[in-house]
């Protein structure tokens, strides 16, 4: 059965193919529905897989010798086991949704356009897909390398307008910088280890590795994760990115992309069990970005400005999880947060198809009347991702807190402290957008209207999912069973949280989740369903709305003289060094040729000079043949 | 010092004397004199070599005729005295040190050359000269080349007529 | 006499007629001092003929062992005079045209 895994990258390949090569000559729809069968095809193929995985464990399936040296062999196989299955199953069941959504949403664009747009998003589908099948690192990395790709091709998708290509270039390129640190930790691994086969990397890391290259490895790939899932220092371009088409933020970076680094992770897990460095710097790293990111979406006026903070903030939940040696919980929260994440921004793309392509909330407002299945889609995402009793994102989250509680209680205020901040933002941009009086002009309300059901529907199912999502591991107090970990643990080691203090924790964080909810439900309510709202911001406020001046500050540190550096390369070493080098060569053989030229005088005794010169060279090399080869043996 | 020696001696010391003088006279006319003595002496060598054929050939073809042509074509020319201007001096340097190289190869190569150590010459003596064995091995084993030289000799006439013709 | 001393005479006369042709502008000279140079060649081969003959008469007497070198000069000398007609009407040619029989006048190779 799970010899059928070859289908499930395959569907969205051909998909690719065929809308990339005939798009000029398909029709919209045609287009529309190839683009979204192959992830459906590929959905029950993974379906199949989860159940067959289900009952008998995991497997791999080799195809053929990918690279084979002499020091290593790298196969090219799919690892189906229960980790890499809940992935593909997140992938592309959210990917068909997103994939009708956008059949609609994208409908305005021409043909060749559309069918680009498709070919694109099948071929991300199929790179994360070899990601996460991949049997070794080198296959993953092709997968890493390929949504990276397809991320700069989305992004800048729309690509007549310049500020849109930065934006798809800043992506691509701070992928590369991570991308960096995931090939040199390949590199240490196959120097070491001589390996890049999961099953093998991870028998051997504990017995051949020492301390010294379990972290620089550890840290290595994490770097790589830092770029791909947007992490401080590397997560600047993922609020630029929003200048692709929303399906295309609701896919990349709230489903898939950027949780390809907690798949890595995850799947590391072993190496990352034996490097306690490198998790306390990923647990910090990711507590960091969360509460910077959260921050800064408390004062960001464009709707997609604030899910993009809000999902490098989570990413942030993420990592910590994954940093205290909660990886179940991590993967668990990936999957919560696809839903939610999701939700909210196919939901944020029928607002703005709503608008008109206004996306400043300071000008939306009261769209609760217009808009009901988008309202109330949006609002079951907002309690899910604030982490309201019983949906998804409450189970997740809170399993997150109470791990990292049992690891380390400091870092279990700042984490509560951000998630305070994730509940007061989202109820901020609920609030501006959905209630109170509209502020925008007069046509744009009459304007506004209902999405058609291509993209309510995905809404609906998205919202479901978000509410029952968390039934999967509801903790025992509730009377749940953690089937979600007992799913993963051949593969990825559950955290164990039963004792007694955490038990008790876990009530405290019931109790206060709900109490702070009503307060912060309150606060905002009275702050932002309001009718008018002035957007400039003083003081503190102004830092938090400009970003904390983090861009400004790549710009002049990195940016700047990284242009003025390759501008003297340029003007120096290339205009005057190299091209002079050639140039001279050039030149110098025309004026070798001009003086060889002179040579041929017309002048009959320079001629015989010059041929009885050469015959008396001639004979001194040909009579002393032995003396002349025995001093050039002597010399060389 | 035998007779042999002595003759060889005078001979070459003639020659050598007689090429030099042919190359530095300013007079084309002196030089063609000059020339016929090296050739002179040369059949000289020839003889002491007891190439009789070969020593009378030299002085009828080459003294007798060849020279006497290029007297033919200087006094055609009227170059009494030399009226080139004086050559570049760096050239005659040059010129002579060439030469003087090349000498300086051909006798560095016959000190090292050592399978014609003890090797003599044989003066006076031997049959192979003689007009009649020449006679034998040329019209039996060359007879071919000397049929084609006849030919060669057409072509050098007609060549010469040709080239000469006042057109 | 040792061969050598044949072989440096040879070597001496036909420098100094590579000295000659390049240092004279003259081109009768020239030609002349060509003329030496194939003496001197004559004059060397028929003292390599004895040389031969004088190795080859010690086994055998009666043989006719450098008769070959000696045959080669003649025809040396058949072909000098075949060159030499040849190479004055030439000159002869050249003088008609440019009134004087400086080589250097010859340089219509030039460039």
């Amino acid at each position: 059965m799970n010899n059928l895994v070859y289908l499930v990258p395959l569907f969205p390949l051909l998909g690719f193919l065929i809308n990339g090569l005939f798009r000029k000559s398909l029709s919209k729809r045609t287009i529309g529905i190839i683009g979204s069968g192959t992830i459906l095809l590929s959905f029950i193929v993974s379906l199949v897989l989860f159940f067959d995985v289900k009952a008998n464990g995991g497997s791999v399936v080799t195809y053929f010798n990918f690279i084979d040296v002499v020091s290593f062999q790298i196969p090219f196989a799919f690892q189906v086991d229960q980790l890499s299955v809940i992935f593909l199953l997140i992938i592309t069941g959210i990917g068909f949704l997103i994939h009708v959504y956008s059949t609609s949403y994208m409908y305005e664009e021409s043909s060749d356009h559309l069918g680009r747009y498709f070919a694109y998003l099948n071929l991300f589908v199929f790179s994360m897909l070899l990601l996460v099948l991949g049997a070794n690192y080198v296959i993953m990395f092709i997968g890493w390398e390929g949504v990276g790709l397809c991320s700069y091709l989305l992004i800048g998708f729309w690509f007549k307008n310049d500020n849109y290509n930065y934006a798809a270039k800043k992506a691509f390129i701070m992928n590369r910088i991570g991308d960096l640190g995931f090939l040199l930790a390949v590199f240490l691994l196959l120097n070491k280890l001589g390996t890049a086969t999961y099953s093998e990397v991870f028998e051997k890391a504990s017995t051949s590795l020492s301390t010294m290259d379990v972290t620089a490895i550890t840290l290595l790939l994490f770097v790589g994760a830092m770029g791909k899932s947007a992490q401080i220092p590397l997560y600047t371009w993922l609020p630029d990115a929003m200048a692709g088409p929303t399906p295309v933020s609701a896919l990349i970076h709230a489903a898939t992309m950027v949780t390809a680094g907690i798949y890595m992770i995850a799947r590391s897990n072993v190496l990352y069990s034996l490097s306690p460095f490198t998790q306390d710097v990923v647990a910090v790293v990711g507590l960091c970005t969360a509460i910077l990111s959260a921050t800064i979406a408390l004062y960001q006026n464009d709707i997609k400005k604030v899910l993009a903070y809000s999902t490098v903030s989570q990413l942030g939940f993420m990592f910590l999880a994954l940093g205290v040696g909660a990886y179940t919980t991590g993967v668990f929260h990936v999957m919560t947060h696809a839903f939610f994440k999701a939700l909210m921004f196919l939901g944020a793309g029928s607002v703005i198809h709503a608008m008109n392509g206004q996306q400043d909330i300071t000008k939306m407002g009261g769209l609760v009347k217009k808009l009901p299945v988008t309202t109330w889609t949006f609002v079951i995402g907002v309690l899910a991702i604030s982490g309201f009793p019983f949906t998804s994102g409450f189970v997740s989250k809170d399993e997150i807190l109470i791990a990292v509680y049992a690891h380390s209680p400091v870092l279990f205020w700042f984490a509560a402290f951000a998630a305070i901040l994730t509940a007061v933002y989202m109820f901020r941009l609920m609030f501006l957008v959905f209630f109170g009086g509209f502020r925008g002009t007069h046509e744009q309300e009459h304007h506004l209207h209902e999405s058609p059901s291509a993209i309510t529907i995905p809404l609906i199912i998205l919202a479901i999912l978000s509410l029952v999502g968390g039934f999967v591991q509801l903790p025992k107090i509730f009377g749940g069973t953690d089937f979600f970990n007992q799913f993963l643990a051949p593969v990825v080691p559950a955290i164990n949280h039963e004792s007694a203090a955490t038990t008790t924790a876990e009530y405290y964080l019931f109790g206060g989740t709900i109490v702070g909810l009503v307060i912060i439900f309150a606060a905002t309510r009275k702050l932002f369903a309001v009718n008018q709202f002035e957007d400039s911001y003083k003081g503190i406020r102004k830092i938090l709305a400009d970003k904390w001046y983090i861009d400004e500050l790549y710009d002049a540190v990195i940016v700047k003289p990284l242009n003025s550096f390759s501008g003297f390369l340029k003007s120096v070493i290339e205009k005057s060094g190299i091209d002079g080098l050639v140039n001279s060569v050039g030149r110098f053989v025309n004026y070798a040729s001009r003086q060889l030229r002179l040579l041929q005088s017309g002048q009959v005794s320079s001629y015989i000079l010059f041929m009885v010169l050469s015959i008396t060279v001639l004979f001194l090399v040909f009579w002393n043949q032995e003396y002349i080869i025995q001093f050039l043996q002597k010399t060389f | 010092m035998s007779t042999s020696e002595i003759l060889f001696w005078s001979l070459s010391v003639l020659a050598l004397f007689g090429a030099i003088m042919v190359v530095i006279s300013k007079n084309p006319v002196h030089s063609v004199l000059w020339l016929i003595v090296v050739f002179f002496a040369i059949s000289g060598h020839y003889l002491l070599l007891n190439a009789q054929f070969l020593a009378i050939v030299n002085i009828i073809v080459y003294a007798g005729a060849i020279m006497v042509l290029f007297l033919f074509v200087i006094m055609l020319m009227n170059l009494n005295k030399e009226t080139e201007p004086q050559k570049n001096v760096w050239m005659k340097i040059s010129g002579v040190v060439s030469g003087g190289l090349l000498l300086c190869v051909f006798i560095s190569s016959v000190i090292s050359a050592f399978d014609i150590n003890g090797k003599t010459a044989l003066t006076g003596g031997g049959d192979i000269g003689l007009i009649q064995n020449l006679g034998k091995v040329l019209f039996n084993v060359y007879a071919v080349p000397f049929e084609i030289s006849s030919v060669l000799f057409l072509s050098a006439m007609v060549g010469a007529v040709v080239i000469g013709k006042k057109d | 006499m040792p061969i050598q001393y044949y072989i440096i005479l040879a070597a001496c006369l036909f420098c100094i007629g590579v000295a000659g042709v390049l240092t004279r502008r003259n081109a009768i000279i020239v030609f002349m001092c060509i003329e030496l140079m194939l003496n001197a060649v004559n004059l060397l081969l028929v003292a390599f003929s004895k040389m031969h003959y004088a190795a080859a008469v010690a086994k055998d007497a009666g043989t006719a062992a450098g008769t070959d070198a000696q045959l080669f000069v003649f025809f040396i000398m058949v072909v000098a005079a075949a060159e030499v007609s040849v190479g004055l009407a030439i000159i002869v040619m050249m003088y008609r045209n440019i009134h004087s029989v400086d080589i250097n006048f010859l340089n219509r190779l030039k460039n």
